[in-house]
C-alpha cells in the first residue's frame, strides 16, 4: 500500500515535470488567442473559463473568430467536430494505454485531459501511462492556458508586434520536440514523418486542395498517411498484447 | 452582442470539444487486437502533429525565412532531445531576433 502511494507521487511529480514546459508553451499561445476573443466581446473571465473547459487551440480560435461574425450556433458545432476530430483518435490512441483494470472514470477523465501535447507526453510514457501523471501534467498546463487567456484578453494590446509574433512558433516547437526524439528509436517514425512534412507541404500550395479548410487538411492526411504507414509498416506486437 | 449569446457559443465548444474526447475512450473496452488499427493509432499522433507544424510554422511569420531557420534549428534541437521547453524557446528566440 505504501509503494502504491510512492508511486503515485512519483507520478504527480513527473507529471508536473513534464506538464510545466507544456505550460509554458501554452501561456505564451493562450495569451495571442486573448488578443483575438477580445475582439468577440469576451472578457476576462469568460475566456479564463471558456479556456479552462475547452484546451483546443484550433477549436477556440475558431469558435471566437464565429462569435466576431456573429454565425449561426450549427456552425460552431460543425467547426468544433471538424477542427477537433483529432482528439477522437487520439483518445482511441490513449484508450490502449490505460491500464486494463483501470476504472471508467479514470479513463473518462483522462480522455477530457487530451491536448496535443498533454496526448503526447501521455502515450510517450512508458508502459502503461498512469492517470496521475496526465492529470498533474493536464491541471497544471491548463490553468496557464486559461490565465494566458485571460490575460491576453486584459493585456493582448500592449505586447509589441514582433514578441507576439515570436511567440506564435512556441508551439510548433512543441510538437518538434514530441514528434522527432521517437526517431532514434523507431525509423518508421522517421519515415512517416518525412512523408507527412512533404504531403502537407504539397496541399498547402496544390491547386484545389489548398482551399480546404486547414483543419480539414489535417483530418484528412491524418487519417490518409497513417492509414498507408500503418498498411506497408505494421507495428510489431509482443506476445502479451503490449507494444 | 449581450453576454448570454456569448455564453451559448463558449457553451457549445465546450461540450462538443470534450464530448469528441470522451465518446471513442467509453466506446473501446479493453485492449484492440487488430493489427492494422493499433498500427494506424500508433502513427495517429505523429502525422497529426507533423502536418500541423509544416507548412503552418514559416507561415505564421512575417516572411517564411524565419520560419524555415526556426523549423530546422527545432528539428535539430529535439532530435539531441533537449525538452519541450528549450525547443520552443530556441525557435522563439530565433523568429525574435531575425525579425527584429
Amino acid at each position: 500500500m505504501k509503494k502504491i502511494q510512492t508511486d503515485k507521487k512519483q507520478d504527480i511529480l513527473h507529471g508536473l515535470r513534464d506538464g510545466i514546459p507544456i505550460a509554458m508553451g501554452y501561456f505564451a499561445v493562450a495569451f495571442s488567442l486573448g488578443i483575438i476573443a477580445v475582439k468577440a466581446g469576451l472578457t476576462a473571465p469568460m475566456g479564463f473559463l471558456s479556456s479552462f473547459f475547452t484546451r483546443a487551440s484550433a477549436g477556440e480560435y475558431g469558435t471566437y473568430t464565429l462569435i466576431t461574425v456573429n454565425a449561426a450556433y450549427v456552425e460552431v458545432v460543425a467547426m468544433c467536430l471538424v477542427v477537433n476530430l483529432r482528439y477522437m483518435l487520439m483518445s482511441a490512441a490513449l484508450s490502449q494505454k490505460i491500464a486494463p483494470k483501470t476504472s471508467w472514470w479514470h479513463r473518462l477523465l483522462m480522455a477530457c485531459c487530451i491536448t496535443d501535447e498533454v496526448f503526447g507526453i501521455s502515450v510517450a510514457h512508458p508502459g502503461y501511462t498512469p492517470p496521475a501523471y496526465t492529470y498533474s501534467a493536464a491541471l497544471i498546463s491548463t490553468l496557464f492556458w486559461a490565465s494566458g487567456c485571460a490575460l491576453g484578453i486584459v493585456a493582448g494590446s500592449l505586447l509589441p508586434q514582433q514578441m507576439a509574433t515570436a511567440l506564435s512558433v512556441s508551439l510548433y516547437g512543441m510538437f518538434l520536440a514530441i514528434i522527432i526524439p521517437p526517431c532514434h528509436k523507431d525509423k518508421n517514425v522517421l519515415y512517416t514523418l518525412i512523408v507527412s512534412f512533404t504531403l502537407s507541404g504539397l496541399c498547402a500550395i496544390a491547386p484545389v486542395v489548398s482551399q480546404m479548410n486547414s483543419g480539414m487538411r489535417t483530418v484528412v492526411l491524418t487519417i490518409v498517411i497513417s492509414a498507408a504507414a500503418a498498411w506497408l509498416k505494421p507495428i510489431k506486437i509482443k506476445a502479451d498484447g503490449e507494444l | 452582442m449581450e453576454n448570454y449569446r456569448i455564453a451559448i457559443y463558449i457553451l457549445i465548444a465546450i461540450i462538443v470539444t470534450n464530448l469528441i474526447r470522451v465518446v471513442p475512450m467509453a466506446l473501446i473496452k479493453g485492449p484492440i487486437h487488430n493489427r492494422f488499427v493499433r498500427s494506424f493509432l500508433y502513427y495517429v499522433p505523429y502525422v497529426t502533429l507533423a502536418v500541423m507544424t509544416f507548412p503552418d510554422m514559416i507561415l505564421t511569420t512575417p516572411t517564411p525565412l524565419p520560419g524555415v531557420v526556426a523549423l530546422i534549428a527545432g528539428i535539430i534541437a529535439a532530435w539531441f532531445r533537449l525538452g519541450l521547453f528549450p525547443v520552443a524557446a530556441i525557435c522563439c528566440v530565433i523568429v525574435y531576433l531575425m525579425t527584429l
